[in-house]
């Protein structure tokens, strides 16, 4: 009896529930309305079929529960009520599945003016490309990646020259109008998704997949990875901005072309060497950091990482936190270096020896060996950096410095900049590291790094 | 059915067991085999659930609190590859060589040696598998799925984990074997194929999905060896392979063993609910077919997994259709079982409450499955907790349930005693509401959005992650109990009699309670 009352009370509670509850899906802001629709039907389908089959059950758990002397009917079976059942069965699946059918209809037919933008996922970030203004997208080689053309756009192709290639994690999308997304995935598996948006697609490694949708509202939305991609799976997010066309356009023009981030002049380290004498003051006269001056080494240091890091101090991404003593004096340095000047010094800093930097951390580095872990995902097993990772490198930095950066992340003085999506992704793995103590372990480890092969080969091929 | 000859034969029988422990290393007595089947499962139960432990343990707040992301994605994998190849597989086996021999009136199993070496080779392959942990780089990390080129890109615990899903296959393959001639070759005079009690049905087709299945997850997993250590290129992109031909493999394994794992669970099911329902099996032919259709369909179902891969669109719709297909032979089933219950009488111990609440929990699952079948549905529930849900409800209310209202049924007729019955009701109840309190928000989350297999998540999912948490915690203990209940009853209690319940129809009842070593060394004759 109290069984039948509990599964009365569940069926009109989860009822209940459903009109009342306030978890279901997020806003829509695609035109995917549609998708919507067919979900409140198969719900109501469903919903009908569970609330009859154990209201029905419950009611014959009242009425047929077991009395003295009772016995139960002989009947073993009912041909004509058994082919009913099949029969209704079959309708209410067909009456589920149709609608469907019409959706998925739409979903498979693109629009033909629909705009086309890549989406290239890697562990564990995004990056985009636009085809620029003759509206095609250049081809593109897994075998021509590199760090300075990270797509891997063929040079010897016209259509690709034109490209715009942003990998700064945000996509940008104009409103109101249908766009094809054609998503590609370098490593491993990723899964593109933006629950507003209702799409969602698989990047696999060798194929090209793709959604389309028309953004009807304007506003930032994330961009999540709902394919387990490894250990930063959780951290891969990225975001996409939908704005008014005019904003749109003035935005995509701002953006560097592909023949434009290539075609630059060939670096100069003379010229770099010349740039350099500023930084020396503090980084030393040969890259090699300075403690007392709490400048880092600069020496080794892979050239994307140092062009990235001048780019956030320019932007504010970096050395504006309140708590951060020291990186507002890179700011102003920074400003004064253009793109021409960056990859001259960049240039220069890669002919300076690379010493090992004095230790000043105490730690347990055996400890630290199972924390680094984590870390080696995207900085290497050696601390040698991986540019496809984003991950700088590590080894030969210098132990005072890497303690305070970990701590800085750890403290929320670096990576709570919205633009700083890579800061942001250390910022959430910083849960691995628990204390000071386990900082200290984990510096102290990255200090016995640095001579391994791994190490030897990530040294010929930075920059 | 009725039996015209008893054997007691046994009872003058000088022969039984061997004396200590080399009782059960060297047995081949098909009840001993069933015991140690269903106490490893058991004690995997428990392992696996503590790592389940760890992940709500690490979901019950955002952000990073217990175990680094690494170790949280093991736990993920190997929660799934314990619970999946080290608990409800052996459980339902142990099941099997218990009570089969005796439903269809065989003195052991065909093939006994082979069985005993289809058990051993168990804790053996578990045990490597859990030893991965310990390894440099841990253990699997990719999800049970092992989807490369992720599964790749793993520590040096990869080959020993390939090699005891090896071992685990080869241990189900012969068990299956020897499931298989034993229904076909060993029933007693009379017993004929449609007289076979449903949990016998069940297993025959289980039997050969299995047979049909474990081969090709083998082969999958060695392609995967092969691409790691000796320079193949099947899934490698840049060799000229391809990812998702591993998924197609994998699913062709994986959707047969959805059913491999239910299927026994509705074989216990439709024992319980006659037996508590003092009426017939409603539609036996019906279920028998039905049975039949779903194993077939569930060979033809398998990318509905992947609807997200990019799939050709003949192929999308070709699984969205058989996918739906397959809601029928399954409903027919949860139909007949009401309707057995309709004009029957009815009682309520543990037994029954299981199979009340697995019939209840168990078409919730079926529904949210019928739900994400259609392909752009799917794109909103696909790898998010919604699936997470899903799985769950079928699996654990599901699957498992069934399997502790199989326990509790034939629990008197394996130790002579009968277990505490409020206790039992206790675990019932317990259960049930931790298991609901546990997966039901889920459904919430991946509405919502939330990934699956992610150690932190964005702020707002917090309320309902941290409810299925305390849901995690709570059923994990009342498990404990259930542990009680069966030491108890192993150890004393009531005695039970030949027929434990009112008339329960089978020969299993005929036999005393606690069955003899040996039964039936004497076929009985069915009418």
């Amino acid at each position: 009896m109290s069984l039948a009352v509990v599964l009365i009370l569940l069926v009109v509670g989860s009822v209940i529930f459903h009109f009342l509850s306030p978890w279901w899906f997020t806003p829509i802001a695609s035109n995917w309305g549609m998708m919507d629709t067919t979900v409140d039907i198969t719900f109501w389908v469903t919903g009908i079929v569970f609330v009859a089959v154990n209201l029905f059950m419950a009611y014959a758990i009242i009425r047929f529960r077991h009395r003295q002397g009772q016995r139960a009917k002989y009947e073993p079976e009912n041909k004509k009520l058994e082919w009913w059942l099949t029969v209704i069965t079959t309708i209410g699946v067909v009456a589920m599945l149709t609608p469907g059918l019409f959706v998925w209809a739409d979903f498979v037919a693109v629009p033909k003016d629909a705009a086309i933008v890549e989406v290239v996922g890697r562990q564990w970030n995004w990056s985009f490309r636009y085809p620029g203004d003759d509206g095609v997208l250049g081809a593109s080689s897994a075998k021509l990646t590199t760090p300075d053309n990270p797509f891997g756009i063929d040079p010897q192709d016209a259509a690709g020259q034109d490209d715009v290639v942003v990998s700064d994690q945000e996509l940008r999308l104009p409103l109101d109008r249908p766009v094809k997304l054609l998503l590609r995935s370098t490593d491993v598996l990723h899964n593109f998704t933006v629950p507003q948006f209702r799409v969602k697609m698989d990047l696999v490694p060798g194929m090209v997949t793709y959604v389309w949708l028309t953004p009807t509202k304007t506003g930032t939305f994330e961009i999540l990875c709902e394919e387990l991609c490894g250990l930063a799976h959780f951290a891969m997010r990225g975001k996409v901005i939908v704005d008014e066309p005019d904003a749109y356009a003035t935005w995509l023009a701002q953006q560097r072309s592909f023949a434009g981030t290539q075609s630059l002049a060939a670096a100069d380290p003379v010229a770099g060497q010349v740039s350099y004498a500023t930084c020396a003051a503090c980084h030393g006269a040969q890259g090699e950091g300075n403690v007392l001056l709490n400048a880092p080494a600069l020496a080794g240091q892979p050239g994307w990482y140092i062009d990235r890091q001048l780019a956030n101090f320019r932007k504010g991404l970096r050395g504006a936190a309140p708590g951060d003593t020291f990186g507002p004096q890179m700011v102003g340095f920074a400003s004064i270096l253009d793109a021409a000047a960056t990859r001259n010094l960049i240039a220069y800093l890669q002919t300076l020896p690379d010493p090992r930097p004095e230790q000043s951390v105490s730690g347990d580095a055996s400890a630290g060996a199972r924390l680094y872990d984590t870390c080696a995902g995207c900085h290497g097993v050696d601390g040698q950096g991986i540019w496809t990772s984003n991950g700088p490198r590590l080894a030969n930095l210098g132990d005072w410095y890497l303690e305070r950066q970990l701590k800085y992340f750890k403290q929320g003085v670096r990576g709570k900049h919205p633009q700083d999506f890579h800061g942001a992704q250390m910022a959430l793995l910083m849960g691995t590291l628990r204390d000071d103590r386990a900082i200290a372990d984990v510096v102290a480890y990255i200090n016995t790094l640095g001579s391994g092969p791994a190490m030897a080969a990530a040294g010929t091929a930075a920059r | 059915m009725s039996v015209a000859t008893h054997d007691h034969s046994d009872e003058h029988d000088a022969h039984g067991p061997e004396k200590g422990l080399m009782r059960w290393i060297r047995t081949t007595n098909h009840k001993d085999i069933g015991t140690l089947y269903l106490l490893f499962a058991l004690v995997m139960l428990f392992v696996g659930g503590l790592m389940a432990l760890v992940i709500r343990a690490e979901l019950f707040q955002p952000g990073i609190q217990f175990v680094n992301p690494d170790f949280f994605n093991q736990m993920t994998t190997m929660h799934a590859l314990i619970m999946v190849f080290g608990m409800i597989m052996p459980a339902f086996a142990g099941f099997a060589n218990w009570m089969i021999p005796m439903m269809i009136g065989a003195p052991d199993m065909a093939l006994p040696r082979m069985n005993n070496w289809s058990f051993w080779l168990l804790p053996f392959a578990g045990a490597m598998l859990l030893a991965t942990l310990l390894m440099p780089g841990g253990g699997p990390a990719s999800g049970w799925t092992l989807y490369p080129p992720l599964s790749l890109q793993a520590g040096d615990g990869f080959p020993f984990t390939i090699f005891s899903i090896h071992l685990l296959g080869i241990s189900s393959i012969m068990a299956s074997i020897n499931i298989i001639v034993t229904i076909l070759n060993m029933r007693a005079p009379g017993m004929t194929l449609m007289k076979m009690p449903m949990f016998v049905w069940t297993w025959l087709v289980t039997a050969y999905l299995l047979i049909g299945a474990m081969p090709v997850l083998a082969g999958g997993v060695t392609m995967l060896l092969t691409d790691q250590f000796f320079g193949t290129s099947f899934f490698q992109a840049a060799g000229g392979g391809d990812p998702v031909l591993f998924q197609h493999i994998f699913w062709f394994f994986g959707h047969p063993e959805v059913y491999i794992i239910i299927l026994p669970a509705f074989g216990i099911v439709s024992q319980i609910i006659p037996t508590f329902s003092r009426k017939r099996l409603f539609g036996y032919d019906s279920m028998v077919y039905a049975t039949a259709s779903i194993g077939f369909l569930s060979y033809i179902v398998w990318a509905h997994h992947m609807f997200t891969v990019g799939m050709p669109l003949a192929g999308e719709l070709f699984f969205m259709m058989t996918t739906m297909l397959i809601a029928v032979p399954t409903a027919v089933k949860v139909f007949n079982w009401i309707s057995t219950m309709w004009r029957g009488s009815l009682t309520f111990e543990t037994p029954m409450l299981f199979a009340i609440g697995f019939l209840f929990m168990f078409s919730i699952g079926g529904f949210t499955g019928l739900m994400m079948a259609i392909v752009p549905l799917d794109f909103q529930y696909h790898d998010t907790y919604f699936i997470v849900a899903h799985f769950h409800y079928v699996l654990v209310p599901g699957a498992l349930f069934a399997a502790l209202g199989g326990a509790y049924y034939w629990l008197p007729k394996w130790t002579g005693h009968m277990y505490d019955e409020t206790l039992g009701k206790w675990h019932f109840w317990l259960s049930t509401i931790f298991v609901n309190l546990l997966f039901f928000p889920q459904h919430f989350l991946g509405l919502a959005g939330m990934p699956r297999r992610i150690p932190d998540y964005a702020t707002q999912f917090t309320d309902w992650n941290l409810v299925s948490s305390i849901g995690a915690f709570g059923f994990g203990f009342a498990q404990l109990l259930f542990v009680w209940i069966v030491v108890q009853c192993a150890r004393g209690g009531q005695k039970a009699t030949s027929q434990v319940w009112d008339h329960p129809e089978g020969l299993e009842w005929t036999v005393p309670s606690p069955a003899p070593y040996h039964t039936f060394e004497e076929a009985p004759l069915v009418k």
